[in-house]
């Protein structure tokens, strides 16, 4: 099975805050990784693989520093990594980036499955799956928890929904994107640290792909940001006073039109 | 790419201050941009010296965008009813065709629909297109979104809403992207811009941590999933007239490549935290699993439903449906008691619409105070237990 995982370094999305007066992202200490969702679907990869043979490519758009989360998902068993790289993507909202991710698939060969995380944590738009499997005409599963069987060029699968989940097949070439309780990503062993070490980064640019300048970062967009801004609460923060048991009595009293 | 005039740039350095990712620095006098420039706009917009711009040419305006009017709301049908979404829809739907003066719609997909697109009509919608299926009975991205692309594709309207829950999360943007138009994730509020009939989008990213506002410009449909329980359900009227087309999809179009088996509900799924009045919800202040057996006795004492955080989650403390915040569950109910959570925005973002909110927290500096109605710093388990004696002396 030739497999291929997208992967987003993104930054640590829990240390991200907006300074509400200056309307600026605070960034000491925020630090890129690997979308955690990712880390499943290299994980899923790397276990098809060992179960049916095959490889996995990760592929990622990003810009150079994005080589690290590639290196990282080596270490943890994928066989090659792809860098899909240019000034040119800066600023592609979900419809350029899936454009831009499926001109570089189709430039990197034939492949049966495409796993992607069924998010990142950056945007959580969960678009780029369902968006990518669009451009390249395959079929997809969204939100797959448990792959339970693989026959004949069909995968069996639970796809996780609002009030439980489904019973899927789908046939590959296919793309799934998949949600944490699919595994338990491994860490990285010694033997794959060195192979990701060394592994030289095969890097696709704009005029690689062949890329429609019109379709590619911010001008190939179809959406814009018309401003980022800090949310506002509007708690009234009557904290309780007194001994624990004067607080309960008061709390109980202010809670009254609810018992 | 950002483009800076040097021989125009006073070097002030406000473009670096506003830059929220960090990507501009003042060197030597003149601003230079790195490589973590996600081409925002909000330094040209900064720049006095108008020294700033972004170059590249803006994209082709699609030819027929006048001619895209009416708001269309995907409701969604799931085991023999309407999901709730869909009746929030209709209620900003109902806004936004109001405003423009334009007809509000419903697709309603499905097998065995019965009465459903009356009650859409009672909640608003003039019009419903409805496809009653066997087919239809299991839901696959691709007939759901070819019926849906083909609509749009006839109907031309301006704007598509749909829920984000795991189905419209799923196979809207497949419409989105056979449709060549942008498409906004999870909203939690829309407006139209009456200058020009944009919808502008505002949605959390980065966990909560930062809200966005995004427009769709060039393109049409401007398309949105909306967050469930956020919008506010229009009012029933069951006097109010509407029309019903069954629209008869082509038979090439109700083919699937993904065949779905079957569907197992989960017990443990229907735990239904949005729909409760109270919620009490535990976090990592609990200290361990058996923490949540206290909230269950809290909950049952006011008669509420039991939530939780993501910390609380991540330690497997609780299942995934009981899960409040960002990547959970959205509530509003009307009491809210938090006990132990530390009130990170991504949870804050879940349940900060709640009508009342108690706070229970040892650390009287946690954030959760900020959004809380009412505070109390201290132990949970020794204010919990004695909260649940005094709620059940007073009910009896």
């Amino acid at each position: 099975m030739k497999i291929i995982v997208c992967v987003k370094q993104v930054p640590d999305a829990k240390d991200v805050r907006l300074d509400p007066k200056t309307n600026t992202m605070a960034r000491e200490g925020v630090q890129s990784i690997m979308n955690p969702f990712d880390r499943h679907a290299v994980e899923e990869g790397v276990r098809l693989k060992e179960q049916h043979g095959g490889t996995v490519t990760v592929i990622s758009m990003g810009p150079p520093q994005a080589e690290a989360v590639l290196r990282e998902a080596v270490a943890c068993g994928a066989d090659e990594a792809v860098l899909v790289s240019d000034r040119a993507f800066a600023g592609a909202d979900t419809w350029a980036t899936t454009y831009t991710l499926g001109k570089a698939i189709e430039n990197t060969g034939v492949f049966d499955l495409i796993l992607c995380g069924k998010q990142a944590i950056d945007g959580d738009t969960a678009q780029v799956g369902p968006g990518l499997a669009r451009r390249l005409n395959i079929p997809y599963v969204s939100y797959v928890r448990k792959i339970t069987g693989y026959a004949n060029g069909v995968i069996r699968l639970h796809r996780l929904m609002d009030d439980g989940y489904d019973e899927v097949e789908i046939p590959l070439p296919g793309l799934l994107t998949v949600v944490k309780e699919i595994n338990e990503p491994r860490i990285p062993s010694l033997k794959g640290k060195m192979k990701a070490k060394g592994l030289s980064i095969r890097t696709l640019n704009a005029a690689d792909i062949e890329a429609d300048v019109d379709s590619i970062g911010l001008p190939g967009s179809t959406t814009q940001v018309v401003k980022v801004f800090a949310p506002e609460f509007k708690g009234e923060r009557a904290m309780l006073e007194g001994t624990v048991d004067e607080q309960v009595a008061q709390l109980v009293k202010k809670l009254e039109p609810y018992l | 790419m950002l483009r800076i005039d040097i021989e125009t740039c006073i070097g002030c350095g406000v473009c670096e201050e506003v830059c929220t990712f960090g990507a501009i620095e003042v060197v030597d006098g003149v601003a230079v941009v790195n490589e973590k420039c996600t081409l925002c706009g909000s330094c040209v917009d900064s720049c006095e010296a108008g020294a700033l711009s972004i170059e590249g040419k803006d994209k082709a305006v699609q030819a027929d965008l006048a001619e895209w009017s009416g708001i269309m709301i995907y409701a969604e049908y799931r085991h023999g009813k309407v999901a709730p979404v869909s009746f929030e829809l209709l209620g900003i739907g109902r806004e936004l065709a109001d405003q423009q003066k334009v007809p509000l719609s419903a697709v309603l997909l499905g097998a065995g629909l019965g009465d459903a697109a009356k009650d859409l009509i009672f909640y608003g919608a003039d019009i419903v297109y409805q496809v009653d299926d066997p087919v239809l009975e299991y839901f696959t991205d691709e007939i759901y979104g070819n019926i849906l692309e083909d609509i749009i594709r006839e109907q031309k309207p301006e704007v598509v809403l749909a829920g984000a829950t795991a189905i419209g999360r799923s196979f809207i943007p497949l419409v989105a992207t056979s449709l060549a138009t942008g498409l906004t994730a999870d909203c939690t509020q829309l407006v139209i811009r009456p200058e020009d009939g944009v919808l502008l989008q505002t949605r959390p990213a980065f966990g909560g941590n930062i809200m966005a506002t995004i427009e769709c410009p060039h393109t049409r449909p401007q398309m949105a999933t909306v967050r469930p329980r956020v919008m506010k359900p229009a009012p029933h009227d069951p006097g109010r007239k509407g029309e019903l087309i069954d629209y008869r999809p082509k038979a090439e179009r109700m083919q699937s490549r993904v065949k779905v088996l079957r569907n197992v509900l989960e017990e443990q799924d229907q735990v239904n935290i949005t729909e409760g009045d109270i919620i009490v919800a535990g976090g990592r202040g609990l200290d361990d699993k058996k923490g949540f057996e206290l909230m269950r006795q809290l909950a049952e004492a006011v008669g509420g439903a039991v939530g939780a955080s993501r910390a609380a989650v991540d330690a497997e403390w609780i299942p995934y449906p009981h899960q409040v915040g960002q990547t959970g569950k959205t509530v509003n109910p009307k009491l809210y008691i938090a006990c132990g959570i530390s009130g990170a925005i991504q949870h804050v973002v879940g349940m900060q619409s709640s009508e009342t909110i108690v706070a229970i927290n040892k650390d009287p500096h946690a954030p959760i105070f900020d959004v809380a109605t009412y505070g109390v710093v201290g132990d949970l388990y020794e204010i919990v237990p004695k909260l649940i004696e005094k709620i059940k002396e007073k009910r009896g």
